[in-house]
């Protein structure tokens, strides 16, 4: 096992010996400082192994793949409508959202489009599952702060939320809802009215948290400043999403993006933040979930009538080719590259979620914080443990 | 005394040493179930104990039974004598609290001259305790804990002790039966139908006081030592069964004496208009009371606060002691001396 030349391991071990000199002198030890797999902050099971002199980090480094399911491996053993089942555990907290450009990109590849009203319902949902997962991130960043309450709210009124996706989809967490060519099955009777009252309660708990944690003190100390991440370097890492928008970066798949989905008929507004910290990380989620509320609303309102399906051939077999379609999701952009051959099932896919970019940038934007600061930063990226292992 | 019988030096001191022994677990049990169970619960919109006792008033039995069943467990690599022992010096400090703090005319375990100093003095040996267990524990998050505990609790003794110079300055007395006299017999311009609370004078010096004691406690906003989603339970993180319980005593012992320190000092302790401050059955009988519900008013503050705010950092934290707290205190001194010579 000599493959290292004997001169340079005579310089490493001289290297070593001057660095412990010097380690004796001047400097105390640093220490080494495992933070999870098993710990409350990362919720799931991230490790971050961070290197601590005094309460101060040298550096992180995240190690991923602890809950890891093969998910890409798994979708090729089963047929499309199939898949739908399997995909929405990936976020596990606007799970909707998954579905939908897995959908895409196969009825892109059969070149079939679903009728307006299921394009419309659609657009929904997936603003609806949106507020569902960001609703809990602008709770959870207080109790990663030491605010308890705040997640209590969050919970609290994030159920009208999930009540809704129940009530349209039959599942609260694992709507299974989406179908290439259209949907399920219609909405239920009463559902537009109860929604809107469910976005009116949205809207107030966005206002709540404006008053409990955004406009606290001790909230903008610890979140000001912290974990700046300038524009270049967002980019150069792949962040996506709020993250991306918070760095000042005007990108929203949403507007940006040509898709079938019903965005473009609505009124509302990219929300960017140029400081590109925690605080304006938190700001963007916030003004989000606002926006959000605001869409579907609106897309309430001019729903079009007309079936929700598209003629689809009962037996889905999807014609060779290549496609990939992404969206702007919950945490970023979400997109599915799907590689057919004709058959039943995918023959390959490649899924791209974005906490997996989220979180690489970690080791960059880690390095000199204190220790309390790494809670904040993992916080305020906002990652789903399930969205970033697959 | 306040029963007409003589009793010896020593039997006297084995009723004191029992009142405060069934004293402080019983302030904990309540200050506990109604803050930390109910008030919590109700403020984050959910119930909280339910099951044991009506409105889950016996939970805490259910909870310390539990406790004392689970099995006493130390780390292989910890420091095993200084481990054991760290919780009861905390729980210590917490009982010496309780000896200084009088509840009526009579009705105080030693009246000393020096009361407050005593109060102060003992309530940091607690810091001891948590550091005793951070670095017995062998855990590095504990280690963490129990250095910014020490960190922590050093800076948040001087604005404690300058928040109550105030009070003495203003009552000219250390012991704390002597301030509660002093608010008692004390006028507001010359009207003296409530004595003179020095909330009305020291209110700068009561904030400061509620400051530093949520500092003092280790609660949010300042929980830093503890910090369950950074450093997961801090220096408590290695405890099971008893000693964990015996640090759970020791903090809500703490946060009730704290409270029942501030009702003393700035709100007139045991004394409400009507008692007779030198003695009587009535006053021994209807102070307890009085300084309980004084109490439960400060310690709603200090609990409101902890669930509402989000944790400082610690540099943050001690910039905020030295650059304002500090500074604040000794102008409150300062202005409290000036008045004193003046009027």
């Amino acid at each position: 096992m000599s493959a290292v030349p004997q001169n340079q391991q005579r310089a490493y071990v001289t290297g070593q010996a001057a660095d412990a000199r010097v380690n004796v002198e001047l400097e105390t030890d640093g220490m080494t400082l495992n933070i999870g797999p098993q710990h409350p902050a990362t919720h799931g099971t991230l490790r971050i192994i961070t290197r601590l002199d005094g309460e101060q980090v040298i550096s992180a480094e995240p190690v991923m793949g602890y809950m890891h399911r093969g998910y890409e491996k798994l979708v090729e053993v089963r047929t499309y409508p199939q898949v739908t089942t399997l995909i929405n555990r990936i976020d596990w907290l606007g799970s909707f959202a998954n579905e939908v450009p897995f959908i895409l990109a196969a009825e892109q590849l059969m070149e079939i489009e679903a009728p307006p009203r299921a394009q419309w319902i659609r657009t929904v949902l997936f603003e609806m599952s949106r507020i569902a997962n960001i609703t809990l991130f602008l709770g959870d960043m207080g109790v990663q702060l030491g605010a308890i309450t705040a997640v209590f709210y969050a919970f609290r009124d994030r159920e009208h939320v999930l009540n809704q996706i129940e009530a349209a989809t039959g599942g609260r967490f694992h709507p299974n809802y989406d179908r290439i060519g259209g949907l399920k099955e219609d909405l239920p009777k009463g559902w537009v009215a109860e929604t809107k009252s469910a976005m009116d309660k949205v809207r107030r708990f966005c206002d709540e948290m404006e008053t409990l944690l955004l406009g606290n003190e001790i909230f903008e100390t610890r979140a000001r400043g912290i974990g700046v991440i300038p524009p270049e370097i967002a980019l150069s890492y792949g962040l996506s999403g709020a993250n991306l928008r918070a760095s000042g970066v005007d990108w929203d798949l949403r507007r940006d993006s040509p898709n079938p989905l019903a965005w473009s008929e609505v009124d509302w507004k990219v929300w960017t933040h140029p400081d590109g910290d925690s605080f304006a990380r938190y700001w963007v989620r916030l003004q989000e979930t606002r926006e959000a509320a605001h869409i579907v609303d609106q897309l309430l309102d001019g729903l079009p009538s007309g079936p929700i399906m598209a003629k689809v051939p009962r037996i889905i077999k999807v014609p060779a080719g290549e496609a990939w379609v992404s969206t702007e999701n919950p945490l970023g952009e979400m997109g599915y590259y799907v590689v057919s051959k004709g058959d039943l099932g995918p023959f390959r896919v490649k899924i791209r979620t974005p906490s997996f970019n989220n979180i690489s940038i970690v080791p960059w934007v880690m390095k000199g914080v204190y220790v309390p600061d790494v809670i904040t930063i993992l916080a305020s990226l906002y990652f789903i443990l399930g969205d970033i292992d697959r | 005394m306040i029963l007409a019988v003589e009793l010896a030096y020593w039997q006297l001191l084995v009723i004191k040493v029992l009142a405060v022994m069934v004293i402080v677990p019983t302030a904990t049990a309540v200050i506990v179930q109604t803050f930390l169970f109910k008030m919590m619960a109700h403020m984050q919109s959910r119930l909280g104990p339910m099951e044991a006792g009506p409105h889950g008033a016996l939970q805490l039995l259910a909870d310390g039974a539990k406790f004392v069943q689970k099995e006493l467990l130390a780390p292989e690599r910890a420091d095993r004598r200084v481990f054991f022992l760290a919780p009861v010096v905390v729980l210590l400090s917490t009982f010496l609290l309780f000896v200084v703090i009088p509840a009526g005319p009579n009705v105080v375990a030693e009246d000393l001259d020096i009361g407050i100093f005593f109060a102060l003095a003992v309530s940091s040996i607690s810091v001891l305790g948590i550091l005793m267990a951070g670095w017995a524990s062998a855990n590095k998050y504990a280690l963490m804990g129990g250095l910014r505990a020490a960190g922590q609790l050093i800076a948040y003794e001087l604005p404690l002790v300058l928040a109550v110079v105030g009070v003495v300055i203003q009552s000219g007395e250390l012991s704390l039966q002597g301030i509660v006299r002093a608010q008692a017999e004390g006028a507001i311009f010359g009207v003296g139908l409530i004595g003179q609370p020095f909330i009305f004078t020291q209110f700068i010096g009561f904030a400061l006081f509620l400051v530093a004691t949520q500092a003092e406690l280790t609660q949010p906003p300042f929980d830093m030592p503890i910090a369950e989603s950074e450093l997961v339970a801090g220096y408590q993180v290695e405890y099971s069964g008893l000693q964990f319980l015996f640090f759970y005593l020791g903090e809500f012992g703490a946060a009730f004496a704290f409270s029942a320190l501030a009702a003393t000092m700035f709100l007139g302790g045991w004394y409400v208009p009507g008692l007779d401050v030198d003695g009587g059955l009535i006053s021994n009988l209807v102070g307890p009371a009085v300084l309980f519900v004084k109490t439960m008013l400060v310690a709603f503050l200090i609990f409101w606060i902890r669930f509402t705010y989000p944790r400082l950092r610690e540099d943050q934290l001690q910039t905020f002691a030295w650059k304002f707290l500090i500074p604040l205190a000794l102008v409150n001194i300062l202005a409290t001396g000036v008045f004193k010579v003046l009027f």
